[in-house]
């Protein structure tokens, strides 16, 4: 059964200056009345805050940008980048399109599954990880790969994902 | 060894940066155009060059930039499809990551062609660190008074911003783009109105491709009618291509187009053969969405002829027994690889890219993983669930607003077309095809049945 | 001016009409069937693909014929065209796909829909479909939304035509309920739990081309068919007032906008018309409403036959 359902913030969400400025800043992109196209930047910025973008956070960005929620929810759910739900500090992103899967994708999930203990969408009771499959990063050639944050890991390995899920472990 | 127009100065330690970009020739596009050419004598050499689209549709960008209505006090806008998405397809990533200056350059004197004084990139939202490379890059062009009021002492004002994406494939689409620069979900328009008419805040818009910009930059150097030497017939120029899959390597390639593919695919100045001495199987030579060729009919056309890297030679036959051009995804598939796995895999991925708009996409490419996904997985597919499939994709191609349909469904024919055995083999040997793939020859796999 | 030829026959139509437009003008056979266009609401249209017609010629001027089907609802006819709907084989063809794509998700609870008898999708069925699904696997599912007092959302019936979230975007203020997710698990919500509460939430029931949206108020109280339309009107402060009431004996059942022979609402109407007025002292009642050519309502003839005579003439 789908279901679309929201995911509220159990906090008070509230956005730092610095978020608030960056926001500012993008809709200076855009002519005047045409502030609705900073949605996704300033979604980048919320989730990059708070590590996901809750009912909460969406309501404040239809505010900022003079909008109705439901337009914010609409794009929300459309774009896949977006945890709408609770996630862990590092969510691995790991792509399973053809190039990769010809190069071993299957496997490196495999691996997640059983290194961290989780299923796919589901978060390590230490809060750190979440795990799950992403549709082709545009990193064909240098499979398998995965994306987490900002940054892509490419020639995944068993080894290299212990020594990053490590390191992940010790920051 | 071909030329390069675009990545020659790739890998020069620093060319992310102005200063260097500079000494090595950077920003003379722009010098020239916007202090010996006028707008229309830029558009023009575009013209002369030849260059068609590079995101897959291969369109002739001159014509495109011909259509662009100019209404007057309304602005134009030039917007650069950055959404690269298609499975196999990487070189966007890679001009943008070393040579952002090249895009931005290209960006000036394309949107100074145009009459555009407001333009942006699109990028694709994961591509996170290209998005802050093309900005600190933006950010030095500024400095430097490349970007910004009266460039060059021109008169010409221009801003340049970049827009990420939030993961959506469909965005690589011009107007779903557009939908998703305003802030939209990404749902295809209806064409008409055009781009060019109605766009960007229904204002005249021209989307292109990130290669395609780039290639203005040479060809406004060199001359229109120099890049038109370059390739054969219609396909001229230089193109970009992103090796994958099972080869030796891997990576971006600049190529002269009309290379031929044997030596493409196994020269070691590019991809090196097919990895571990492995036997080629097939190709999907332009992005995952063309349609996947035999080893047969990748080196050969049905004439007999050898198969150009050009858009005619890899389309020649038709959907028949040709490809496509399309991105220059280059994926290359080993004896190992099971055709039907694969094409499961890539329903799959379009199944999650459909928009949901068109009842035929939305809910055909469901169906068409579903049906993929019996037999792949030995859940009881009979011979009709082949037919099936055939006549699920025949049925969304072409009938869809956008080309998501068609792109869902050609691989899915092109599949069947070319490997039927091996579907029907899944079928008959539901329980061995989960240990075993059917391999390149049919003979050695009935042997063992 | 533009004569353009649909299945054979002429019409002659200004400019910038549609070809859906154009057929409708020239009535019966020729009209491609629409799902998800509203001739009332901007925007609509281009995305069921139930109205693809094939045009054998663009125009006298260039009369190459178009390489694919077009959908009629959006696309202008041009003087000359010559337009191929129910002639055309390969319209039907993909028709009959566009129809089993919109039914092999739909349930099958038609015996408990309260549209059964006046829904879109169940002519359509019955005209282009076929006698049995090829749809083998479980049919998606979503959860049932409950959007306000006198509104309910089955999620399972909806064809995403998206007419429902134009109309609140064009003739209520501050639309709630918009398009969830992508793909084939879209839906229609308001994501989080709130009604949908203005005093013209009530047409996107009337948009509706499926059970998708129900009138709460007339919830399994009748089979349309064993109802009598009748034409109807009020003073109303909000809207024009003139409406459909639908007749049980003295019983108002239920009150919705008077539809065209497109099927399409007259005029939108107010939720106090629509669900608070069920008395038939609130209405002045005009006479029996004419029912065009929508399902098995038109069976039961609650009209005189000199009605239909007038309405020819």
């Amino acid at each position: 059964m789908y279901s679309n359902h929201p995911s509220h913030s159990q906090q008070p969400i509230v956005f730092s200056q610095e978020m608030l400025d960056q926001s500012q800043e993008i809709i200076k992109h855009y002519p005047e009345g045409k502030q609705k196209s900073a949605i996704l930047p300033i979604m980048h910025i919320v989730q990059k805050h708070f590590g996901w973008v809750s009912v909460e956070a969406q309501d404040i960005i239809a505010e900022m940008l003079k909008i109705k929620p439901i337009e914010v929810y609409e794009v929300a759910t459309f774009y896949t980048m977006f945890h709408l739900h609770p996630v862990g500090k590092y969510v691995l992103e790991v792509c399973r399109t053809g190039p990769c899967m010809i190069r071993g994708a299957e496997d490196i999930c495999k691996y997640l599954e059983k290194k961290l203990g989780i299923k796919e969408g589901e978060i390590t009771a230490d809060g750190l990880f979440t795990w799950r499959t992403v549709e082709c990063l545009g990193a064909c050639g240098y499979a398998p790969m995965m994306q987490v944050g900002e940054h892509y890991h490419e020639y995944l390995t068993p080894e290299k994902l212990d020594n990053l899920i490590s390191d992940w472990k010790t920051k | 060894m071909g030329r390069k127009l675009l990545l020659e100065h790739a890998k020069v330690p620093g060319i992310r940066h102005i200063d260097t970009y500079i000494q090595h020739g950077g920003y003379r596009s722009v010098h020239k155009a916007l202090k010996t050419m006028t707008p229309d004598e830029v558009v023009e050499e575009v013209k002369k060059s030849g260059l068609r689209g590079r995101g897959g549709a291969g369109f002739p960008t001159g014509m495109k930039w011909s259509f662009l209505a100019k209404p007057e006090g309304i602005p134009r806008y030039l917007v650069c499809n950055a959404d690269e998405s298609e499975p196999g397809t990487f070189k966007d990533r890679y001009l943008m990551e070393y040579l952002p200056h090249l895009l931005i350059e290209g960006m000036i004197t394309s949107s100074y062609a145009l009459g555009a004084n407001t333009s942006y990139i699109y990028i694709r939202g994961e591509y996170r660190w290209v998005y802050t490379i093309l900005v600190e890059a933006i950010a030095e062009a500024y400095a430097k008074g490349y970007l910004g009021k009266n460039i060059l002492g021109s008169g010409f004002n221009f801003d340049l911003y970049v827009q990420p994406g939030g993961g959506a494939y469909i965005c690589g689409e011009e107007t779903a783009l557009l939908e998703s620069l305003e802030g939209k979900r990404g749902n295809p328009r209806m064409k008409p109105p055009f781009p060019a008419i109605k766009g960007l805040w229904q204002s005249p818009t021209v989307v292109n491709n990130v290669e395609t910009i780039a290639a203005v930059v040479p060809i406004v150097n060199e001359g229109g009618d120099e890049y038109a030497k370059i390739g054969i017939g219609k396909s001229t120029g230089t193109k970009l291509i992103s090796a994958c899959g099972n080869i030796k390597n891997s990576g971006v390639y600049e190529i002269d187009l009309g290379l031929p593919v044997d030596e493409f695919l196994n020269s070691d100045e590019y991809c090196g053969g097919v990895a571990n001495g492995k036997r080629l199987k097939a190709v999907i030579p332009g992005g995952s969405s063309v349609p996947i060729v035999p080893a047969g009919l990748f080196y050969k056309n049905i004439k007999g002829e050898d198969r150009l890297m050009s858009y005619e030679s890899l389309s020649d036959g038709g959907f028949a027994s040709g490809t496509m051009m399309g991105s220059g995804g280059f994926i290359v598939y080993d004896e190992d690889q099971c055709i039907v796995r694969n094409t499961w895999n890539l329903a799959r991925f379009y199944n999650h890219e459909s928009c949901g708009q068109c009842s035929p996409c939305r809910e055909g490419t469901g169906w068409l993983v579903k049906v993929l996904d019996k037999i792949e997985h030995g859940k009881g597919a009979t011979m009709a669930d082949i037919d099936l499939l055939w006549d699920i994709q025949r049925r969304i191609e072409g009938n869809t607003i956008c080309p998501l349909g068609d792109a869902a469904a050609w691989p899915v024919a092109a599949a069947i077309r070319h490997f039927r055995d091996e579907f029907e083999w899944h079928i008959k040997n539901p329980q061995l095809a989960q240990s075993k793939n059917y391999g390149l020859v049919k003979e050695t796999v009935y042997q063992t049945v | 001016m533009a004569k353009v030829t649909i299945d054979d026959k002429i019409i002659e139509v200004p400019d910038g009409t549609t070809i859906l437009n154009a057929a409708r003008m020239i009535g019966g056979d020729v009209v491609p069937p629409a799902m998800c266009y509203y001739s009332k609401l901007k925007g609509s249209g281009g995305k069921c693909r139930t109205c693809l017609v094939e045009v054998a010629a663009g125009s006298e001027k260039d009369p190459r014929p178009m390489p694919k089907l077009v959908a009629s609802c959006s696309t202008n006819v041009m003087d000359g065209m010559v337009v191929k709907n129910k002639t055309s084989e390969k319209v039907m063809d993909a028709r009959k796909g566009v129809v089993e794509y919109l039914l092999m998700n739909h349930p099958l609870d038609c015996p408990v829909c309260d549209q059964a008898g006046e829904c879109n999708l169940q002519d359509l069925g019955y005209e282009h479909g076929l006698q049995k699904t090829r749809y083998e696997f479980e049919r998606r599912t979503f959860e049932v939304q409950d959007i306000g007092d006198n509104i309910k959302l089955h999620m399972n019936r909806c064809i995403l035509c998206y007419r429902c979230v134009y109309t609140a975007d064009q003739i209520t203020e501050g639309r709630v309920h918009g398009v969830m997710g992508r793909g084939d698990h879209a839906e229609i919500s308001t994501y989080i739990t709130k009604a949908i509460d203005n005093d013209f939430s009530g047409n996107i029931i009337d948009v509706c081309p499926v059970g998708a949206l129900t009138d709460k108020t007339f919830r399994f109280k009748s089979r349309v068919w064993f109802t009598r339309p009748m034409l109807a009107h009020r003073n109303c402060d909000k809207c024009c007032g003139k409406t459909t009431v639908w007749l049980s004996g003295d019983d108002v059942l239920r009150v919705t906008g008077r539809k065209d022979q497109n099927g399409e609402v007259e005029e939108f109407i107010c939720n106090t018309c629509r669900f608070d007025k069920k008395s038939l002292a609130d209405w002045s009642i005009e006479g029996p409403s004419h029912i065009d050519k929508h399902s098995v309502i038109s069976q039961n003839h609650y009209e005189l036959p000199s009605d239909n005579i007038k309405r020819l003439k």
